[in-house]
């Protein structure tokens, strides 16, 4: 279980995953050898489960971010399966997600532009398994993508 | 203008996407280059904008985190709310992790985590419901994610 004191810990190198031992020791009220302590045992316990950088797409001129929802034809047993697997392969999708609801999947597709997006969509998407329908929203702007757990 | 990535590059974000702790030394021996070489290409994404930022990589489930869901949000009364005071509402709510801007069937898509569902319909109620200029919602609940590499 955790306590204020790994709460604290979490919050802080949640907001700033850079911060060195001694900064977050200071901002979370700690000494330094207890935050390292700390830090170790929610690591061990799969509670921190490593840091990663965020690729921004854009910079590196994929601009066109689409959020494919898509309905799976529930005739075949493995649809699903078989429709995420042939999804991995497609470069371009950068996240896959399996949901309870309407939508069934979601692609996160990245492309250069809405040309190559239209090309992608066709020769790519349209061509995978089992789809019954996609819904495609275009995003304009991403307003907030923190991520964080609200500690 | 876009950053142009070689080869080095491209492993060196795509280790870095998987661990970002890692320390340019071990980095370095993955890619075959020092740690001063490592150092200066990583010093060098994160100029271009390439890397933006870095972030914690946390298991939900295990600090009480079970539900997450995404809701597909229209804005009602067109031209008497401002999209502004629905974003600064909106951000300003601490369950909801991403807010995207959208063209399409909704306005806007919101990734909103809680504890359980009856938590997430709290925060449905009280919060996001009553929200300015709120209109249709499409909730749906998150089973499996996956990141995949992306095209690097």
């Amino acid at each position: 279980m955790l306590d204020d004191e790994d709460r604290r810990i979490l919050r802080q190198l949640q907001a700033e995953p850079t911060l060195t031992m001694p900064e977050l020791a200071e901002r979370a009220r700690v000494t330094p050898a207890r935050a390292a302590r700390r830090v170790e045992k929610l690591e061990a316990a799969g509670v921190i489960r490593g840091r990663e950088v965020v690729i921004d797409w854009a910079a590196l001129g994929w601009r066109v971010h689409v959020s494919l929802r898509i309905t799976v034809e529930k005739s075949a047993p493995r649809a699903l399966d078989e429709l995420i697997a042939a999804a991995r392969k497609v470069p371009e999708v950068i996240e896959i997600q399996t949901f309870l609801g309407r939508v069934d999947l979601r692609l996160a597709l990245v492309a250069r532009d809405m040309a190559h997006y239209q090309a992608l969509y066709r020769d790519r998407i349209l061509t995978l398994p089992h789809i019954a329908d996609i819904e495609a929203l275009l995003t304009i702007a991403t307003i907030r993508d923190a991520d964080a757990l609200p500690l | 203008m876009s950053a142009v990535l070689d080869e080095i590059d491209r492993r060196l974000l795509r280790l870095l996407r998987e661990e970002a702790g890692q320390s340019a030394g071990a980095l370095g021996r993955r890619v075959g280059l020092s740690q001063p070489a490592t150092w200066r290409r990583i010093r060098r994404l994160e100029e271009a904008g390439v890397i933006r930022g870095r972030r914690l990589k946390l298991d939900p489930a295990a600090l009480g985190f079970g539900v997450t869901v995404f809701l597909g949000v229209k804005i009602g009364l067109r031209g008497r709310v401002k999209l502004e005071d629905f974003e600064r509402a909106v951000t300003a709510i601490p369950e909801v992790q991403l807010v995207e801007h959208v063209l399409g069937l909704y306005d806007y898509r919101l990734r909103v985590v809680a504890r359980d569902l009856s938590d997430f319909e709290r925060v449905l109620r009280r919060r996001i419901m009553t929200l300015p200029g709120i209109g249709d919602v499409e909730a749906n609940v998150l089973l499996t994610e996956e990141r995949r590499p992306g095209p690097l």
